[in-house]
């Protein structure tokens, strides 16, 4: 880290002389250290699943969970700082909730996603705060269809076929890769989503995790919902498998 | 500065008024004030109404019913118009009065029950829930003076119970095994309960159907603000169903041979 | 029915107005305090100009030593006994105990006069056991005014009740319920207290009595009993529709009774 002691990482507004902002470096960082989130935009849906990993046994299970519910339609996994994750969510919900009663529609994603790098963009402009810790996959269904946006750190976002972040990125889009996105089903995405997360975990270096995983599709009629139990073991059950022949 | 002389008040006159006492100089105001102040006002009418609403208990759940007019006046101006509005899967709502307010009352209703879907704690809000929050905004709103102006009729089934109450622009609350707002409260209401209570756990989805159609037709022969266009929701353990409109078979083509008064003396 | 008076009123032309934020909702309340118990009644018919509902309670326990009757503007009642409600449960949380009798009277006056300038449309009668295990009643008007009595009746029919429960014609088999203001033309061994027994009896007849003649009483009635710590039942174990609703372990016992009155 060249940066440290130079002193123009003391603040979000300050840049560097060659022109980086090191406290949004940073936050990116903490989302590097996160359990991996990815979300996988298919045929007749979304699906969207992480590595969620557990500090603790004394914890109860399916407590403190990475995705969160944005409205009917909308649902969104987040990798990095939990309550800063909270936080987020919390404004999705108020831009949708006011998009709603100007409009009388459900949000686009593509208004959301957009309104939320503004907010998160916002934090990489003042001395007196922190860039938001957090990348965010938003996912969900509007009138155009399915879509997939990633927010990073510095407020800028991206529409995805696959998205992956936190610490297995890298694994989990070259896996995404290998599929064939467009042609699968929810129901067939989440046992791939299943199976990547098991893949990029690493059992050597991190403790215990929790797989978290959702969708929105025809499955669903189009509701943010938790993928239903028993959909769920399977698709875990699979993943473990996978794993003994991975290789 | 006030620029006109007028306001200045007059001169001294140590005659009549040695202390310049009268009149008193009235300054007209040029602070900052409100455009609007004399254009604000609250509801004190209905505008666009919707006539009766009725509903009943029943064996298997609920049932509820309402015409399709949206009155403006006496003009028979919406006949397309939904009154009973699905909220949740255990719930309908029914309103008559102003319409606007009733469409303002399920985008509150909308907002909520988004709020605690994206809890995802697994409760959901059932009808005793939104009935409850009904009455106070309901209340809360006559306590303004700026009322809904709704008669409301909350249905509903869940775990097992059936629910049926009523809340009103004055925020007032009951419930029973048959509820009638507006016309109905007078003509349909005691013919409801004719049918249905001491048998409300006895009734059949068929036989609650042709109580409610018998009635709807009497209020259509009766109140001028009725249509003979319909829908009826039911709420049972298989959730909430919202017929498509329907319509009353009825006629007038008897008023032709009614002699005794109006033109038709003989 | 406002509702439908204004849609009319609308449907002719003329404009209705938002005239009142009150309505009137029928229905008589009475509570009657004896040595060591005391009795609350209340019909359960609610009126709304000519419509009527059958069952909707004007009768709330509100502690196992107190029992609050609401009477006048139904929607106003309801809130009212809300809003004592979530006081006596921040008391409970505060001091770990029921609020006693005389506090919950203060209390309500100064609820009901925080509203002097828009008041609670609503007659109160508010009863229990004091602390010192007697029976009381405690009445209010609209604003908060109160005052301690031991029988008092409010509603439409109190025109009624309350002097066919002060002085009763029927001197010579029965005594009235507090003498009030009479010369003691008979012997002195009449007991200063009528017996519960007695006292549930001239209650229900005074709402059979009310429900003959005032077209906004009747339907049903629900009358709750509250006995002093350490109390006997006094006939109430004979009671035919006697239920228990005590809720502590305090000692004072609270029961409700159901009458069915006329339906028409």
């Amino acid at each position: 880290m060249t940066s440290i002691g130079t002193g123009y990482d003391l603040s979000a507004s300050t840049y560097s002389p060659d022109g980086r902002i090191f406290q949004v470096e940073y936050a990116n960082k903490a989302v590097e250290n996160s359990g991996t989130a990815i979300g996988l935009r298919v045929k007749d849906g979304i699906v969207l699943a992480v590595e969620k990993l557990v500090h603790s046994k004394l914890l109860v299970p399916e407590a403190n969970r990475r995705i969160q519910t944005v409205d009917r339609h909308i649902g969104l996994a987040t990798a990095g700082l939990l309550a800063d994750g909270r936080q987020l969510a919390n404004r999705a919900r108020d831009e949708s909730l006011n998009y709603r009663d100007s409009f009388r529609q459900p949000v686009p994603l593509k208004y959301l996603a957009d309104r939320l790098g503004l907010y998160t963009q916002v934090y990489t402009l003042y001395s007196s705060v922190r860039p938001f810790g957090i990348s965010t996959i938003v996912g969900g269904i509007d009138e155009s269809g399915s879509s997939l946006y990633v927010i990073e750190p510095s407020g800028v976002f991206f529409g995805y076929h696959g998205a992956a972040v936190g610490k297995g990125r890298q694994l989990a889009k070259t896996e995404m890769e290998k599929l064939k996105l467009s042609e699968l089903t929810t129901r067939q995405a989440v046992m791939e989503a299943a199976r990547i997360i098991y893949l990029v975990h690493d059992d050597a270096k991190e403790k215990d995790f929790e797989l978290e995983m959702s969708w929105i599709g025809d499955e669903t009629n189009g509701l943010h919902l938790p993928v239903p139990k028993d959909l769920f073991d399977e698709a875990e059950k699979a993943a473990k498998a996978a794993l003994e022949t991975f290789e | 500065m006030d620029h006109f002389p007028t306001n200045w008040g007059r001169p001294r006159n140590d005659a009549f008024d040695a202390y310049g006492t009268y009149p008193l100089a009235q300054r007209p105001y040029n602070g900052p004030k409100d455009t609007f102040e004399a254009g604000v006002q609250r509801t004190q009418q209905p505008i666009v109404t919707g006539t009766s609403v009725l509903a009943l208990k029943y064996k298997d759940g609920i049932m509820m019913a309402a015409d399709n007019l949206a009155s403006y006046g006496s003009l028979a101006r919406f006949k397309d118009i939904q009154r009973l509005h699905p909220v949740g899967n255990n719930t309908v709502i029914g309103a008559g009065g102003d319409m606007s307010d009733f469409q303002y009352i399920q985008s509150l209703l909308d907002s909520l029950m988004i709020e605690e879907f994206t809890a995802q704690d697994g409760h959901s809000l059932g009808p005793a829930e939104l009935h409850e929050y009904l009455a106070q905004v309901m209340y809360g709103r006559r306590s303004k003076i700026n009322p809904l102006w709704n008669s409301l009729i909350v249905g509903g089934f869940k775990d097992g119970k059936r629910f049926l109450s009523y809340v009103d622009l004055l925020g007032t609350t009951y419930s029973a095994s048959t509820l009638a707002t507006g016309y109905g409260a007078y003509i349909a209401q005691p013919l409801l309960r004719k049918a249905v209570e001491g048998y409300e756990d006895v009734l059949t989805e068929e036989q609650a159907e042709k109580i409610m159609t018998e009635c709807l037709k009497v209020l259509f022969y009766r109140d001028a603000r009725s249509l003979n266009k319909y829908q009826i929701a039911t709420i049972t353990t298989k959730g909430v169903n919202l017929s498509e409109s329907r319509s009353l078979d009825t006629t007038w083509s008897f008023a032709e041979g009614i002699r005794g008064y109006g033109a038709q003396t003989q | 029915m406002p509702d439908m008076v204004s849609l009319s009123r609308a449907a002719s032309g003329q404009p209705s107005q938002f005239k009142t934020p009150y309505s009137e909702n029928g229905g008589t309340i009475l509570a009657v305090a004896g040595s060591r118990f005391c009795v609350v009644a209340g019909d359960t018919r609610r009126t709304d100009g000519y419509s009527q509902t059958r069952y909707a309670p004007k009768v709330f326990r509100l502690t196992d030593k107190a029992v609050l009757a609401v009477n006048g503007f139904s929607a106003d009642g309801n809130m009212f006994v809300n809003k004592v409600r979530q006081q006596l449960e921040w008391y409970r949380h505060g001091h770990a105990r029921d609020m006693p009798l005389h506090e919950i009277a203060r209390l309500m006056q100064t609820m009901l006069y925080a509203r002097r300038f828009f008041p609670y449309y609503v007659s109160n009668i508010l009863s229990g056991i004091e602390e010192d295990g007697s029976g009381a009643v405690y009445t209010f008007d609209s604003v908060g005014s109160y005052e301690r009595d031991t029988c008092r009746v409010a509603g439409a029919a109190q025109s009624f009740m309350q002097p066919y429960l002060d002085n009763q014609d029927d001197w010579y088999t029965r005594p009235s319920v507090h003498y009030k203001n009479q010369r003691s033309t008979h012997s002195s061994s009449r007991p200063t207290q009528l017996p519960l027994s007695s006292v549930l009896s001239l209650v229900m007849d005074s709402f059979v009595n009310a429900s003959e003649r005032h077209v906004e009483v009747g339907d049903g009635l629900e009358i709750y009993v509250v006995l002093a710590k350490g109390s006997s039942l006094q006939g109430l174990e004979k009671l035919t529709g006697a239920q228990e609703v005590t809720a502590t372990s305090d000692g004072e016992r609270v029961f409700t009774v159901r009458r069915s009155l006329r339906r028409d």
